[in-house]
């Protein structure tokens, strides 16, 4: 029972990056009719946007220290952070220790601007063209932004930790009664999780509590109507884009800590949220959502031992197995709408 | 009136010395009729096939490094770095047998049939005549096989999987970088030492030839020493998220962690088992560790803090304090301004050796290289006392057990020396089960 409940929270953290990441999919392709593979790309340069504030607030000065010797014998040039200088080394380890949450002062701008560039300069060419098109020029796009980063950040992944206050484990067993050390889980995680369900949330509060929201949701559900009403949707959906972007960039950039980015990990995320966009229904936010979770528990589970020693395997394949079940069941998703991608 | 003196008798006797003597030197001397990229003119090309993309480009990036300074240090330039050191003195900073070293590259981009394909490239297309390098002990099998299908050598890179030379081992085939069954002994004793002999030991393991290889050996040596192996977990290359393998560890009453990952999968799975707070966690009465039995420097630049304390063995270290290891630092360092890895060591050592072998010879037929690197005793070069066994290809010395530096002075000042463990304690029977199966076999000049 305790594994389960153990699996179950696992599943929760990397459901909630499944589950951000194809909401932003979701967003694009309900909005654009696009169908874009260059999203995992977008995790990825959030998670880029965390090591980039990282390097600017770890940005040093260097000073000879002629008692100590490099590896060459040399006098040892020793780094010190500007920001230790400017406010003292207690204040200024404090800003560095920060890095990741006050990345999101840089991911959100960055990641807007990012979205636009990408849907004005080159997606919007395609909108006309049939899927199988826009499924290549995003893969495209998707590998030049990956190699683009490798020039400058090496291929090796690059280490990007949590702030001090949240390294370390919580003991979430003894809180139910278990064995201390049954259900532990990492204070990060738990932060993501909570990160997660508050953008998502706000996600949702803004698409159906605003105006701009309520015509979007309008635009999704029948563009030319809209569009006869005098309302210029096209750049209202440009907007959506942005914003899906940010929700992928701020994805992306609280995740560094769980898993240090590397130029790969938009690709490592792309497949699986296709799937859970997939599973949850084409055009559907909270069926994207709900199969974000649903896949990252159902992941979780089977990577059990006692599971993998019943069906070896199955831990690589449950989402696909998943995704073959959901689609002979119910061909539009858990919770697809009906004509989406039925034309 | 002429006669003639031809008889049946004396034709039959003529034929048969005369194909006696056209026989002779196929028997004894096949360099007389030619190998595999016979250099002809005044230059002998090698192939470095390294990844240059994909998940181990960083190393690629550094084994190529080592790769030029190597060709430089043979053609007599710059300050001859290990040619100084090296106990051999038959390279004289010419090139080799007088030709002048040129280079190809290829990318094997840790991929067996991509690194086929590039040194398939480099030995038809650019005619050279030895292949060496790679990150992966799956592209150094598969690269090994296809040099001996070619008839050109193969100086492996860094490849750890007992496999290399012991099932898939080739006569043209041969590794200077040690092996899991190595990692394990060198490593059990220290582990004995500074865990205790009652220990439960929970593996998680890459689900590849290497890991399957690594966690054997890792398990023999610790249960040799009383430790009871809990449960051994094979987890997806490239997982990204460790958390659904590490969560049931400490539930499973282990009280030792020891991750058979390599690359960005061991710097995924231990900065995650880190943010988990194992070591932070007494478990049967006792301080929960992590073990991480194949350490590269490079990758622990990856795993940042979360290397500290951790225990693991590696092939070589930067701060060795002896003559070829300061000599080969002065020269790497001061070409590219940061000390080199393990697999800039191994890969700039293997083109050395490659060389003097030819030397030494007096041949580039890769028969008579392999005569004369089979059993072949070294010194000078990083490890100590070194020798390419004739039995397996496998060069045997000692092992380094390392530790992640509680205090490090600088981004490459990560590992400590723990112990160096001696070649006796590494050493196995060609015959060792964790080796068996498969065959040298014949050597193979090629053409």
């Amino acid at each position: 029972m305790d594994a389960i409940l153990l699996q179950i929270l696992n599943g929760l953290d990397k459901g909630s990056a499944y589950a951000l990441i194809a909401l932003g999919l979701t967003l694009i392709f309900g909005t654009l009719g696009v169908v874009n593979f260059a999203h995992g790309a977008l995790f990825m340069i959030g998670a880029f946007c965390a090591v980039a504030m990282n390097r600017l607030l770890s940005l040093s000065f260097e000073t000879i220290d002629p008692t100590r010797q490099d590896f060459l014998g040399n006098p040892l040039k020793v780094q010190t952070h500007y920001v230790e200088a400017w406010f003292g080394p207690e204040i200024g380890n404090a800003i560095v220790d920060w890095a990741v949450p006050v990345s999101l002062l840089l991911t959100v701008p960055i990641m807007v601007l990012v979205g636009f560039a990408m849907e004005r300069g080159l997606i919007r060419f395609f909108y006309k063209r049939p899927h199988a098109d826009q499924i290549l020029v995003t893969f495209g796009l998707a590998i030049v932004i990956q190699e683009v980063i490798k020039y400058y950040f090496g291929a090796n992944p690059i280490p990007t930790p949590a702030p001090s206050m949240f390294r370390g484990s919580f003991d979430f067993g003894v809180l139910i009664g278990f064995e201390p050390n049954a259900i532990i889980y990492p204070y990060w995680r738990l932060v993501y999780f909570c990160f997660a369900a508050v953008v998502i949330g706000a996600v949702f509060a803004f698409l159906q509590f605003t105006t701009f929201g309520m015509v979007v949701r309008a635009g999704m559900a029948d563009r030319e109507t809209v569009g006869l009403l005098g309302i210029d949707i096209d750049k209202r959906f440009t907007v959506m884009f942005g914003i899906a972007a940010a929700v992928a960039g701020v994805a992306g950039a609280m995740y560094a800590p769980i898993n240090s980015p590397n130029y790969h990990m938009g690709m490592d995320f792309l497949v699986l949220s296709f799937v859970v966009v997939v599973v949850g229904g084409m055009g559907s936010l909270p069926g994207a959502v709900a199969a974000g979770f649903l896949l990252g528990v159902l992941e979780g589970i089977a990577s059990m031992k006692e599971v993998i020693d019943l069906i070896p395997g199955i831990n690589q394949v449950i989402i696909y197995l998943v995704a073959i079940v959901v689609l002979l069941t119910r061909p539009r998703g858990l919770m697809g709408r009906k004509g989406v991608m039925e034309d | 009136m002429s006669k003639s003196n031809f008889t049946r008798r004396g034709l039959l006797k003529t034929g048969a010395v005369a194909g006696a003597g056209l026989a002779v030197p196929t028997i004894f001397t096949s360099s007389a009729w030619g190998f595999t990229n016979e250099p002809k003119g005044s230059t002998v090309t090698l192939g470095f096939n390294v990844p240059q993309t994909g998940a181990y480009a960083d190393e690629g990036a550094d084994e190529l490094r080592a790769y030029m300074l190597a060709v430089e240090h043979l053609n007599g330039e710059g300050d001859g770095g290990m040619l100084n050191t090296f106990s051999s003195k038959a390279l004289k900073g010419n090139g080799i047998l007088g030709k002048k070293v040129e280079y190809v590259t290829g990318d094997t981009q840790t991929k067996s049939d991509a690194a086929r394909a590039s040194a398939k490239s480099m030995i038809e297309k650019d005619g050279a005549i030895m292949i060496t390098g790679g990150s992966s002990s799956g592209v150094a099998i598969a690269v090994q096989s296809l040099c001996q299908e070619a008839g050109v050598i193969f100086m492996a890179g860094l490849t750890h999987s007992n496999d290399t030379t012991g099932k898939d081992k080739k006569r043209n085939g041969f590794r200077h970088f040690f092996n899991a069954y190595m990692s394990g002994a060198a490593l059990g004793p220290v582990l004995g030492k500074a865990y205790g002999t009652d220990r439960k030991a929970y593996h998680l393991t890459a689900d590849y030839t290497w890991g399957y290889t690594q966690e054997a050996s890792m398990k023999a040596f610790t249960e040799k020493l009383g430790w009871e192996t809990v449960a051994t977990v094979k987890t997806p290359v490239g997982a990204g998220d460790f958390s659904s393998y590490i969560a049931p560890v400490l539930n499973s009453g282990a009280d030792v962690l020891i991750l058979n990952h390599y690359g960005r999968d061991m710097v995924n799975s231990l900065t995650q088992a880190i943010q988990f707070g194992l070591k932070d966690k007494v478990v049967n009465g006792k301080q929960f560790e992590i073990v991480v039995p194949l350490f590269s420097r490079l990758m622990a630049q990856g795993a940042g803090d979360a290397i500290k304390g951790i225990l693991g063995s590696t092939n070589w270290h930067w701060s060795l304090p002896d003559e070829g290891t300061k000599a080969f630092v002065k020269s790497f360092g001061t070409k590219y301004g940061f000390p080199p890895s393990q697999a800039a060591h191994t890969c700039y050592v293997q083109t050395l050796l490659y060389a003097d072998a030819v030397e030494r010879a007096g041949s580039f037929n890769p028969c008579a290289v392999v005569e004369a690197l089979e059993g072949y005793k070294f010194d000078g070069l990083g490890n100590g006392p070194t020798e390419y066994r004739a039995d397996d290809h496998q060069c045997f010395k000692d092992v380094l057990v390392v530790r992640g530096k509680e205090q490090p002075t600088s981004k490459y000042d990560l590992l400590e020396v723990v112990e160096v463990t001696p070649r006796a304690q590494v050493e196995y029977e060609p015959d060792n089960p964790f080796f068996a199966g498969g065959e040298l076999g014949e050597c193979n000049p090629g053409a």
